[in-house]
């Protein structure tokens, strides 16, 4: 079981307040959906949970079997798929998942990446530099590099961006496993993809 | 230690494939050491000028190469990807690691380049080879650490040079007096001074980065 609590979150830049006293707790098998119009502070909240930015006030806790996970171990648990955060261009896409799979220690990768690629509908094109791929294949690539070390928290900002509806298939069949078995977490202002919340974050800006 | 291997294994994969910052480099050292050749060769310049003359033109070149292990980074977005995938010391390590290599590649050309076209009589030639080593990596320690810090700002380029120069200064003196010595035919015992100093540099700098480097990276 893995908890993620997040307690009393402010985060302020210069004079500007953007989040204010965020509170929630999630679980493993729940999905939470922050929602907001645009500039409210969703992608905010999301590099403060994945530990990217540190809030201003408040606290973010990881527990994993009841014990708190320490703030510099917390990388082991986290995948995350969102625009600011890219896959290195000039490698291949293969270059990028054996990158990501030696940095997290993952034994068995050239199974999973094979078994994730497919999945997404991009196997095949494992030898492509990733500057070659469409927005949308990038987007697919992002999700693989996210699962490779199945983590426990799973947060995706925007997870329909630059997808079309053959994309959109295939990735909600990702997220309606992550939501089963562990934790998902989605900034999204698309109602179709509230469908899979459990708890809803809503900010106001 | 592996994560930063395996950082700098895939800097090196992306260096090969673009030549991004070795480009930069190695065309500013032929470059400037070209201009340099055609400057002094008519005045006959004295040897312990030229000793000098080799470390501002390696010290110039690394400053316009050293700061695109962590630019890139941002200038990619990748630095989240990186954050999401190690921690901050093993970053640093792995940046280091590269930025040292590529301090020795542009040694390996440069270095005998400006022996032949200088008329540079060196007579210890493991003095200058220890005093270039131990200098790189004092360098590259200062270098890689404002390189991080500067990634982040709007004028990267002139404030990595700016700011570099006051900490890296140590570097050039004892790289300078250490190499004047691998001129004279007495042992490397008399530039024993220098050598520690640059290890010392090396070390404390080294240091100091790895302990701060946390604070740079994630905020």
């Amino acid at each position: 079981m893995f908890e993620l609590t997040a307690t009393k979150l402010t985060r302020r830049f210069a004079a500007i307040t953007v989040l204010k006293n965020i509170e929630f707790e999630i679980h493993s098998g729940q999905c939470l959906a922050i929602t907001g119009p645009n500039g409210s502070g969703k992608t905010t909240l999301v590099r403060i949970l994945s530990n990217l930015l540190h809030p201003s006030t408040g606290s973010v806790e990881y527990k994993r079997e009841g014990a708190v996970v320490k703030n510099e171990n917390r990388y082991r648990y986290i995948g995350l798929v969102g625009p600011y955060l890219e896959l290195y261009e000039e490698l291949t896409a293969k270059e990028n998942l054996d990158f990501f799979a030696h940095m997290q220690n993952i034994k068995d990768s050239g199974e999973r990446i094979d078994r994730l690629m497919k999945q997404v509908g991009l196997r095949g094109r494992e030898e492509d530099t990733v500057k070659t791929y469409s927005s949308g294949m990038k987007q697919r690539l992002k999700y693989v590099a996210a699962l490779l070390a199945e983590p426990e928290v799973l947060f995706v900002d925007e997870p329909r961006s630059n997808l079309d509806e053959a994309g959109i298939e295939k990735i909600y069949a990702i997220l309606e496993k992550q939501k089963k078995e562990k934790i998902l977490i989605i900034a999204t202002n698309d109602k179709q993809d509230l469908r899979f919340a459990d708890q809803i974050v809503r900010i106001n800006g | 230690m592996a994560k930063a291997l395996l950082i700098l294994k895939k800097d090196l994969l992306q260096e090969f494939k673009t030549r991004y910052a070795l480009n930069a480099i190695l065309l500013f050292a032929v470059v400037t050491l070209s201009a340099v050749s055609f400057a002094i060769g008519a005045f006959n310049a004295g040897q312990e000028v030229l000793a000098a003359l080799l470390w501002i033109i390696l010290f110039f070149s690394s400053m316009s190469g050293l700061s695109h292990i962590f630019v890139r980074e941002e200038e990619m977005h990748t630095s989240d990807t990186l954050k999401l995938l190690a921690p901050a010391g093993s970053v640093f390590v792995g940046k280091l690691l590269f930025n040292i290599v590529l301090l020795l590649a542009l040694e390996v050309v440069i270095v005998p380049l400006f022996i032949a076209l200088m008329n540079f009589n060196v007579q210890n030639y493991g003095l200058l080879i220890v005093s270039l080593l131990t200098g790189s990596i004092g360098l590259s320690g200062g270098g890689t650490m404002v390189a991080a810090i500067i990634s982040k700002s709007s004028s990267k380029g002139a404030l990595f040079t700016v700011l570099s120069f006051p900490i890296l200064l140590p570097v050039l003196i004892s790289g300078i007096s250490a190499t004047k010595k691998s001129l004279q035919s007495s042992g490397a015992e008399s530039a024993s001074g220098e050598i520690q100093a640059l290890i010392a540099f090396a070390v404390v700098v080294i240091t100091a980065s790895i302990l701060l480097f946390d604070f740079v990276w994630n905020e």
